[in-house]
């Protein structure tokens, strides 16, 4: 492989209530990939993503990014959760919310000053979202909050960027917004991992993809594995999706 | 007034900003019944470490109960994680037990002392000038003053250290896991904190009032402001009038003292409900109305935007074919030609070009779903705040 590893997964697993969702994962991410993760519901894609950030503890495997554990890397890491993870009626603005992606940098007790502050301000320009810097975050729309949520990883400046389904309930010009800003990262040399949903789009909009259902199915360029041979592994039916050239 | 007076005051106040601070995040977490939870089963604790030191005052006491607070935590969470039952079936099935435990405790042990089961519940505001701190001949003030103020300021430390790492392990638990700050450490450190204050709070306000001024304030300022550090910063002030206000009430009433503080807070909980300027329920009537009136006022837009014919517009057609009141009619008329959407020429109306912009993109709005384009328009109209 041409690029160096971003992320490793080796022999992950993850289990609730003794119940795998994640059974014995191995997964390599080179770096500067835009990457779907694709799969049904209850695939663990989720579920994937909080393990590699250390949010949920596996039973069994190691995970390292750029060779080290995640705690060694965290500033080099950003992560997007699913929008309904938050409570949006919070009493915050949008700049606020786009600020606590600097708190990474700054660590415990140091508040963010001028300088975080413009870099919040840089990053809800750059998602065109700076004209509702002030407004309280219940005030915006479902596109709106995506887009407050994608200006907060922005402003953590990381190499690799985790996303779950920053797709979901926005409206097409979000939409496009957003895939432009990923496809910009990538260009700048970022990896992207995008939990996604709808694999229509997966050709147009990545260049790797990974199939998940418990366990991996495939992963690599969606030139040579996005086919219905993996699709119908990883969804169970015949699954027909018109693949874009 | 008289010293004990403004000693009684000032411990109302100290323990009413002291508890009103960690109010806010259980408030902003959904854990306001934790508080309720962690009030009555630090009773155990309480009693342990009055059996051990005899002594009402002793740090330790506060220790215990701050362990029986965090032990009230761990066991609700225990059974909620079994998910055999829910989150407020667990609270009801550990508090009660744990204070029963404290209440056997004392009827056996401690009947001969003063930690009966009325000032545990009530709190004993009114002879908190009587407990001194001596040291030596010197009188160094009230006791619990001591107690309170060195929690609240220990609270106000706390909070202006980690005011950052609290605010984002509340909003967002799984961004604070990944950016390194555990929200499992500052849950159990609010926890701690929470256990303590009400320990503290407890001897002046009782069991079961201590949860209003945790809870009250911060829910009164929650429908207030938008803005973490102003909902603090109301809360405070909340707390400090209903301690004042309820002083009084109970001074006037010659009744108890905690009784009113409550009561205050529940008056001024009432208050805010009913005229908060954005969530209060006047006005979410008022825009409920307003709400109506604008889906009105678009409908009569969309059906002038749809007939070019004049016999169409003509306002007594307008009456019948719509099929409004007359009074709704004119009122719908006056908020078009105040807003300047529509003209109307003998008595025919139209549209002005304003109006066939806000029509065109209304109908967008509709049809597409998505409001990009309408963002100016929500500044006048509330139709399209969502």
């Amino acid at each position: 492989m041409k690029n160096p590893i971003a992320v490793r997964v080796d022999d992950l697993t993850v289990a609730y209530n003794y119940k795998p969702v994640l059974w014995d994962i191995d997964l390599e991410i080179p770096e500067g990939v835009l990457m779907a993760i694709v799969g049904p519901n209850g695939a663990g894609k989720s579920t994937l993503i909080k393990s590699i950030l250390g949010i949920i503890k596996p039973i069994a495997g190691s995970i390292t990014i750029f060779d080290k554990p995640y705690k060694k890397q965290r500033k080099h890491v950003a992560y997007v959760p699913q929008k309904g993870s938050v409570d949006w009626d919070f009493p915050t603005t949008a700049q606020d919310v786009v600020l606590m992606g600097t708190y990474g940098d700054l660590g415990w007790i140091k508040r963010p000053g001028a300088k975080e502050k413009k870099q919040a301000l840089e990053a809800l320009e750059k998602v065109g979202m700076l004209s509702f810097k002030n407004r309280q975050i219940s005030q915006l729309s479902g596109g709106q909050q995506q887009r407050i949520f994608l200006a907060r990883a922005l402003v953590q400046n990381a190499s690799i960027y985790f996303m779950d389904e920053p797709f979901q309930g926005v409206d097409a010009s979000t939409e496009i917004a957003i895939i432009n800003i990923l496809k910009e990262l990538r260009k700048s040399g970022k990896t992207v991992v995008v939990v996604h949903h709808d694999l229509q789009t997966v050709p147009e909009y990545f260049d790797w993809v990974t199939f998940l259902n418990v366990k991996k199915i495939a992963t690599g360029p969606v030139k040579d594995i996005f086919n219905d041979d993996n699709l119908t592994k990883t969804y169970g039916i015949n699954y027909k999706v018109a693949i874009n050239k | 007034m008289s010293t004990p007076q403004i000693e009684i005051q000032l411990i109302a106040v100290v323990v009413a900003i002291a508890c009103a601070i960690p109010g806010v995040f259980l408030v902003l977490r959904k854990m306001a019944l934790i508080s309720d939870a962690i009030s009555h089963s630090i009773l155990p604790g309480i009693v342990l470490g009055f059996l051990i030191t005899h002594d009402l005052n002793s740090p330790l006491l506060i220790l215990f109960a701050a362990i029986f607070g965090v032990i009230t935590v761990v066991l609700v969470e225990a059974i909620q994680k079994t998910g055999l039952v829910k989150e407020d079936t667990a609270i009801g099935l550990v508090f009660p037990v744990l204070f029963s435990i404290g209440v056997l405790l004392i009827a056996k042990n401690a009947n001969d002392v003063h930690l009966d089961i009325d000032a545990v519940l009530l709190g004993e505001l009114a002879f908190a000038p009587f407990d001194r701190l001596l040291i030596g001949d010197q009188d160094f003030g009230t006791k619990s003053l001591w107690v309170m103020g060195t929690i609240l300021i220990s609270t106000c430390i706390l909070l202006f250290m980690f005011f950052k790492e609290l605010k984002v392990s509340t909003f967002d638990a799984g961004l604070s896991s990944a950016l390194g700050f555990s929200p499992i450490v500052l849950h159990y450190g609010l926890m701690s904190v929470s256990s303590i204050t009400v320990v503290g709070a407890f001897d002046a306000v009782g069991a079961i009032l201590v949860v209003a001024l945790m809870i009250a304030p911060a829910a009164a300022a929650y429908l207030l402001t938008s803005n973490l550090k102003k909902m603090m910063i109301l809360s405070i002030l909340f707390g400090i009038i209903s301690a004042l206000g309820g002083y009084w009430l109970a001074h006037f009433l010659d009744a108890s003292i905690s009784g009113s503080i409550t009561t205050i807070l529940g008056i001024l909980f009432l208050i805010v409900y009913l005229t908060a300027p954005k969530k209060g329920l006047i006005s979410v009537l008022i825009m409920h109305r307003q709400q109506k009136k604008e889906v009105m006022l678009l409908t009569f837009m969309l059906h002038l935007n749809n007939h070019t014919e004049t016999t169409e517009r003509h306002i007594n057609h307008l009456n019948e074919h719509i099929n409004w009141h007359k009074i709704n009619s004119k009122k719908i008329l006056d908020l078009a030609l105040k807003n300047n959407l529509i003209l109307i020429n003998n008595e025919i109306v139209s549209l002005t070009d304003k109006g066939q912009e806000f029509t065109n993109l209304a109908i967008d709005y509709i049809v597409t779903n998505t409001d990009e384009k309408i963002e100016h328009m929500k500044d006048d109209f509330f139709l399209f705040r969502g």
